[in-house]
């Protein structure tokens, strides 16, 4: 056993941090420690930047631009990347539909899909939710009927993330409403969202941001050739998709990045007689958010390694626990962050969609943290809420 | 041992409820008051000046009831209930708290009281963050009046005030009990800069300039009063949570009952109904500990009120954030819509937590006085 990592890993790391640092604009990277609204063009900018040093879909098949990687130099990009403070690749093309296109698509959709898929020159969106399918997505009701050689799609997905920048969208759709089981008669279709009868409205969040959607279809025309992989196998599809997301769920650099700078914040932010860190209740919280990082980002690490040992079909609770444990520690990471801001966590200056054009009231950075703190309130409820990985682990690998 | 309300108590409980869900029981109201010019509703205000609620803690002689903190707890918990945007934090509990005490402004006091004048109180400094005594801003004699220099922040509904309570150095250094005067200014006077804005939870607030800026002194070495009228703050804060984790709470169970995933209501969930539960749990305590803050407000020793006060603040800022969350939590995706009534309640929660000192600032409290008093 040995936790740390070889001279090549080092070397690898090493050359990914010089890179991020030198090749992404710096003025993305502060909105990301920042916590602050990525605009379209941040997204866009990084990813193509990524993609022309071919860094965008490492996880891809090395014939569509992946690498040949390691599991470990998967996991150190995944933690660097993050460290860096440089937006992650747009996970529905590159976590999402680019694997499910590249393994169960043909020859046709992949030619047609892959390459803008990883350059963001599609924005692809997730179209699985639905108001009454959400823990319970196998009950979703958008339906898809086969009318010629298309399909025609009724129904309404919602908390549709950045849909508003979307090109397409991936879609599972009922299409045998008779089907025995409701996980048979679900298939997985892309569908161009400037389609006719397709209409998006925005949903705003409690921080005041504009970052999910509803989007709503009627009677929109799909080409049967959109359909990927078989009729009613788009359930299967969907678990290969979700079980993709393991590496990177638990956004430790990410966290460990944002706790770092809590802990400068602290050193600045005067109360009383010093600062904000002078208070060990304040320091001894946020020394067990490092301490619990600490063994989840273990715990990734042994993840990591069994992944080359691991049978497929073996029940695993590692998502689940990193999906738990990391949404967790990104709460408390976003929440002492407004602790340290006390009072001046509260003034809420006006402001355009993506950046300060009033002067903030307090430090600059402090109008930030509460609308984050309330955002980030999405972690522990999207991608499987913890009430159901819990359920996962009792169910599935405790055998409750 | 008595809990029982008086026959006032009750009937004034009763009429502030009413009011509070006949104007704020439609949620999108609280919208529309919102965007009025001051933050809130001018309505309102008058019907809460006609409900005698703004003169609540004056005396009968100065045109008031004699309302104290059980009064003070009743109009609260029901302000927590509708997440009420009025100024009666601001303008009564604070803005009269020291005013009627300081004396010698019978005018204005009945002015308040008859909703024609608002109040806000402009004390604490950034560098402050929780400490009352810590004040940089001030104070030197010009003839008759007072000349003030300096800076405040996150005053309460600063920004539409009428007259703001402000207080300053008169002699001392920054972090000195002693030397604290209070006067009174009006926001037109030269000098005088505000930046009004809207808080996370919807309410509003505004820093303050002074340069050179004439005040009337109302009280010298104010710093007792001050702390007295922010432990009342404190209650009437722990007694709005209360309001807004009762709501919250029922929200959360009302929407167990109805959403359905997996063919049944997500409440048949043992997982869930353990955590509304523990929402009923945490409402109790907070509710015993409000009541606690009203008794103890009422003490004659300063210190031991002030401890436990913190104690009070402390709970029921720990058992509001974790209501909060779980509420959140429990209901899905749909409470993380500005649309949704319960992120309100959230963000009035969390809010209300930084308010008058975070649960670590009253907690050192508590321990710094070696536990709560006999
Ligand atoms: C900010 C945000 C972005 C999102 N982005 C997308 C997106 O891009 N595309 C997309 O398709 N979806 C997206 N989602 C949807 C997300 O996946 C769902 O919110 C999630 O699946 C939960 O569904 P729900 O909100 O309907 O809650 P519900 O499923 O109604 O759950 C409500 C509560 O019940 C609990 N619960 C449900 N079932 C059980 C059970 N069996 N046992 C115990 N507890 C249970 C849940 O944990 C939760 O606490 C997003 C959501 C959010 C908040």
């Amino acid at each position: 056993m040995d936790l740390r990592y070889t001279a090549d890993e080092i070397a690898f790391r090493d050359e990914l941090r010089a890179f991020f640092r030198r090749e992404i604009p710096a003025e993305i990277r502060r909105k990301v420690s920042e916590g602050r609204k990525l605009s379209r063009e941040d997204i866009v900018t990084t990813q193509r930047v990524l993609h022309a040093h071919g860094l965008s879909v490492p996880n891809w098949p090395v014939e569509w631009g992946g690498k040949d990687w390691t599991p470990v130099q998967r996991y150190i990009f995944s933690e660097e990347i993050q460290a860096a403070a440089v937006p992650q690749p747009l996970s529905f093309n590159v976590n999402m539909v680019g694997p499910v296109i590249a393994t169960f698509g043909n020859a046709a959709q992949k030619q047609r899909f892959l390459p803008p898929t990883a350059n963001l020159d599609i924005w692809w969106a997730q179209g699985f939710s639905e108001p009454g399918a959400g823990s319970d997505l196998a009950s979703l009701k958008t339906t898809a009927r086969r009318e010629g050689d298309e399909f025609v799609v009724n129904g309404q997905k919602t908390w549709t993330t950045l849909g508003q920048y979307a090109d397409w969208i991936f879609c599972l759709v009922r299409t045998d409403p008779n089907a025995r089981k409701k996980q048979e008669g679900i298939s997985f279709l892309l569908i161009d969202m400037k389609t006719p009868g397709i209409t998006v409205r925005p949903i705003i969040t409690i921080d005041g941001g504009h970052e999910v959607n509803e989007v709503f279809f009627d009677e929109v025309k799909v080409p049967a050739e959109n359909l990927v992989g078989e009729l009613n196998k788009g359930w299967d599809y969907a678990k290969f998709l979700l079980s993709n997301e393991r590496i990177g769920i638990a956004r430790i650099g990410l966290t460990k990045e944002r706790l770092a700078r809590v802990k400068r914040l602290a050193q600045e932010t005067p109360a009383g007689e010093g600062t904000v860190w002078d208070d060990p209740d304040f320091r001894r919280r946020l020394a067990w958010s490092e301490i619990e990082l600490k063994a989840l980002e273990i715990t990734q690490m042994r993840v990591v390694a069994a992944q080359r040992t691991r049978a497929a079909d073996k029940p695993d609770p590692s998502s689940s626990i990193l999906k738990i444990k990391g949404s967790e520690i990104q709460q408390q990471a976003t929440q002492l962050l407004m602790e340290v801001a006390g009072p001046y966590a509260m003034p809420r200056p006006d402001r355009d969609e993506d950046g300060a054009n009033l002067p903030s009231v307090g430090p600059e950075w402090a109008d930030a943290a509460a609308p984050l703190f309330f955002n980030y309130r999405k972690v522990s409820i999207y991608g499987g809420s913890n009430e159901i990985q819990r359920n996962i682990i009792a169910k599935a690998f405790l055998g409750l | 041992m008595d809990f029982d309300l008086t026959d006032e108590q009750r009937l004034l409980a009763d009429s502030v409820n009413r009011f509070v869900s006949d104007r704020y029981g439609d949620f999108e109201k609280r919208k529309a008051y919102r965007a009025e010019a001051k933050g809130y509703a001018a309505a309102n205000w008058s019907a809460m000046a006609e409900m005698g609620l703004l003169g609540l803690p004056l005396s009968e002689e100065q045109g008031g009831f004699g309302g104290g903190p059980v009064e003070a707890l009743l109009v609260m918990e029901a302000i927590g209930r509708g997440l009420v945007v009025e100024p009666y934090l601001a303008t009564v509990v604070l803005g009269l708290g020291l005013l009627r005490r300081a004396g010698g402004q019978e005018d204005l006091l009945a002015e308040v009281a008859a909703g024609g004048t608002t109040l806000a109180f402009a004390h604490q400094e950034r560098q402050a963050r929780h400490d009352l005594h810590d004040i940089a801003t001030t104070a030197r004699q010009d003839g008759d009046a007072w000349v003030l220099d300096g800076a405040k922040g996150v005053a309460l509904h600063g920004d539409s005030a009428d007259r703001l309570l402000v207080s300053a150095r008169t002699a001392g250094g920054r972090r000195d009990r002693a030397g604290i005067g209070l006067f009174l200014l009006d926001p037109a006077t030269p000098g005088v800069t505000r930046r009004g804005y809207a808080t996370q939870d919807g309410l509003r607030a505004a820093e303050v300039v002074l340069e050179g800026a004439r005040a009337t002194l109302l009280a010298a070495d104010a710093l007792p009063l001050i702390e007295l009228v922010a432990d009342e703050a404190i209650a009437a804060l722990c007694a709005e949570a209360v309001g807004a984790m009762e709501t919250l709470r029922d929200l959360t169970v009302d929407y167990l009952k109805t959403r359905q995933q997996f063919g049944r209501p997500i409440g048949e969930f043992q997982a869930l109904q353990h955590r509304a539960a523990d929402m009923l749990v945490a409402t109790e305590q907070a509710r015993s500990m409000a009541m606690y803050a009203a008794m103890m407000v009422q003490g004659s020793d300063p210190a031991a009120r002030a401890t436990a006060l913190s104690a009070a603040k402390a709970l029921v800022g720990r058992l509001a954030d974790q209501l909060g969350k779980d509420a959140i939590q429990l209901h899905g995706g749909i409470a993380m819509t500005e649309e949704y009534k319960a992120g309100h309640y959230f963000k009035r929660l969390t809010m209300l937590g930084v308010l008058f000192g975070d649960v670590d600032h009253h907690i050192r409290r508590v321990v710094a006085a070696g536990g709560l008093p006999d």
